[in-house]
């Protein structure tokens, strides 16, 4: 099988850095990049099929040139190569400018599935793997908790989150798939895989190598505006209780009464 | 520019008994005062196998519904067979703006559609405003660290998504009218089917809809710990929440989980016990009216951002709170 996984760097969450220059683009020297969590969970579904099914996982992100280095991890995790597509034309896009340029390039590679996840920890947008499927005329398969494609049949199940249980779809293969943190707990890179990740390829594409017009895409064609900024405002001091737990209790309780929530 | 646009648009979402999905009031009513603020109508559209019941309760939001009786949304896949049939009336209306939840199924309409009509898309809205003929979109980044807002470029318009529970939901002052829309011509996209469904013994309220919500992480322990925590939640009337280390370890299921790869919650009361309130959990639960925190570790990252922390032991303190609201 062929698994094309989509991951986005985005600013570590942890580092807590993240700032906008004054023109509302992230400033990413700011603030150090990690693979976004909800692609790490799609990349770990990923690489169990490949060893229960044989086959490759191939990285695709659309991002700045230092991103080789969050897909390492990716490679170290254990998959097998990397796609960056990376332009400074591409400086500003818009998530329509990242729908058009990651279709253009999924064209260029072969798959059997293609993974995202579920949505990106900067934006929360959860868009753009249902807006590509459209585009490729992939079926489209979301909210994924479970991942069993029949190789055979040249089917893919997916066992899908509802709002009151779970879903059971099923399509052809090739299909688009939005995975959860349900697939499972990602894998920590070994020693061996970072080592070997070292040698793995990370093949980089312009807009030119993929045959898309610069002054279509990125910055220059963005179709949303960032107009402004703030810091959320800020909540109020805590008040901190050391005591015995009763006495706990009845500050709880006190304060549960003075805002009428009991 | 603004008088000669069109209807701004609801994209409706359905509940499996048919009824109009909550979410989706809240999207009406805001399609609603958006409309008042841009001197234009409202509208929605529901795609269902049979639309009539979540139609007529959208029409009580909106002055115009149009309503899709559409046979492969039922049994299929919902989003992309909507999105499509939505797309032609948005074709022919040329709308001001789209709206839709930010849900699974109104995040998936909204990328289909986007793609379809080759439009901009702005996410995750916690606010719409309207200026400057177009929706003016407040939205929170890097897990609530920053606010931005933001605008379609001139002159376009796009979909934007909108959270749960940013905007409360209120009925018009008089009930809109319903419309059949056609459901005919080919579907181009390919079909999903729903080969099973599987429904799951579900707790009574989703966790995005409670008023209160009393929530567990490690230091809970195990279900047993939960017991503790569901008492508490039965005593104040709110809903069971949880950390992802608590769900990772099979204590608790996915549903309840609030965080970044979980449900961004808003309830009045955010009960934490024994949370330490790492960034991955604040973001589902920072902006919670009132926070209380149980810690044994008074420099847990919930302190700076708590309204009262209890450092102790949290089955200790949490059965003497049980104690206290009982003799209340």
């Amino acid at each position: 099988m062929q698994i094309v996984v989509l991951t986005k760097p985005v600013p570590d969450p942890a580092a807590a850095a993240e700032r906008l220059t004054s023109d509302g683009r992230l400033d990413r020297a700011a603030s150090p990049a990690v693979i976004n969590g909800n692609d790490e969970y799609v990349l770990e579904a990923a690489l169990k099929l490949v060893e229960a099914h044989g086959g490759e996982v191939t990285l695709l992100s659309m991002a700045p040139p230092n991103a080789v280095e969050t897909m390492r991890k990716g490679l170290a995790m254990g998959a097998h190569k990397g796609v960056l597509v990376t332009d400074p034309a591409l400086v500003g896009s818009d998530q329509g400018s990242t729908i058009q340029v990651l279709s253009a390039a999924l064209g260029e590679l072969e798959y059997d599935l293609v993974l995202a996840g579920f949505d990106t920890s900067d934006g929360v947008g959860g868009v753009v793997g249902a807006a590509i499927a459209t585009r490729l005329k992939l079926p489209y398969l979301s909210s994924a908790a479970k991942i069993e494609p029949d190789p055979d049949a040249g089917t893919v199940r997916v066992r899908r989150i509802s709002p009151t249980g779970f879903d059971i779809l099923e399509a052809p293969m090739p299909a688009l798939i939005v995975g959860t943190q349900l697939l499972g707990e990602p894998r920590y890179p070994s020693l061996k895989g970072i080592m070997a990740a070292r040698s793995k390829e990370i093949v980089t594409r312009t807009l030119a190598d993929l045959g898309l017009d610069a002054g279509a895409v990125g910055g220059a064609a963005a179709r949303t505006k960032v107009t402004g900024q703030e810091k959320p405002p800020a909540r109020g001091a805590t008040q901190v209780i050391r005591g015995t737990p009763e006495e706990g209790a009845k500050a709880i309780v006190e304060l549960l009464a003075a805002r009428r929530l009991i | 520019m603004a008088a000669s646009k069109g209807a701004i648009w609801v994209i409706a979402e359905t509940n499996a008994d048919g009824s109009l999905a909550k979410s989706s009031t809240e999207v009406a009513t805001l399609a609603r005062t958006l409309a008042e603020a841009a001197k234009t109508e409202a509208a929605g559209i529901v795609v269902a196998a049979d639309p009539k019941t979540a139609a007529a309760e959208l029409a009580d939001y909106v002055p115009r519904v149009v309503a899709i009786a559409e046979k492969a949304a039922d049994g299929n896949a919902w989003s992309q067979v909507a999105a499509q049939r939505a797309a032609a009336i948005l074709t022919d209306e040329t709308p001001a703006a789209v709206l839709s939840g930010a849900g699974p199924d109104g995040r998936d309409v909204a990328g289909t559609l986007a793609a379809l009509l080759e439009r901009p898309v702005l996410v995750n809205a916690t606010a719409v405003a309207w200026a400057d003929g177009g929706p003016s979109v407040e939205m929170s980044v890097f897990g609530g660290k920053l606010v931005t807002t933001s605008a379609f470029a001139d002159g376009e318009w796009g979909i934007v998504t909108v959270r749960p529970n940013v905007v409360t939901a209120e009925k018009a002052k008089a009930a809109g009218k319903v419309e059949p829309g056609k459901a005919d011509g080919e579907l181009a996209l390919p079909v999903v089917k729903i080969v099973e469904r599987i429904e799951e013994a579900a707790s009574a309220l989703p966790i995005e809809e409670a008023r209160i919500i009393v929530s567990g992480g490690r230091g809970v322990g195990g279900e047993e710990g939960f017991k503790l925590v569901q008492e508490i939640a039965d005593e104040l009337g709110g809903a069971v929440g949880a950390t992802r280390a608590a769900v990772d370890s099979g204590w608790i299921p996915y549903a309840q989980q609030i965080g970044q790869t979980g449900k961004i919650v808003k309830p009045q009361l955010y009960l934490a016990l024994g949370i330490s309130g790492a960034i991955q959990h604040k973001v589902g639960m920072q902006t919670a009216g009132t926070i209380i925190g149980v810690n044994r570790d008074p420099d847990a990252p919930i302190a700076e951002f708590a309204d009262l922390v209890v450092v102790g032991d949290l089955f200790e303190v949490g059965k003497a709170l049980l104690e206290a609201l009982r003799a209340r």
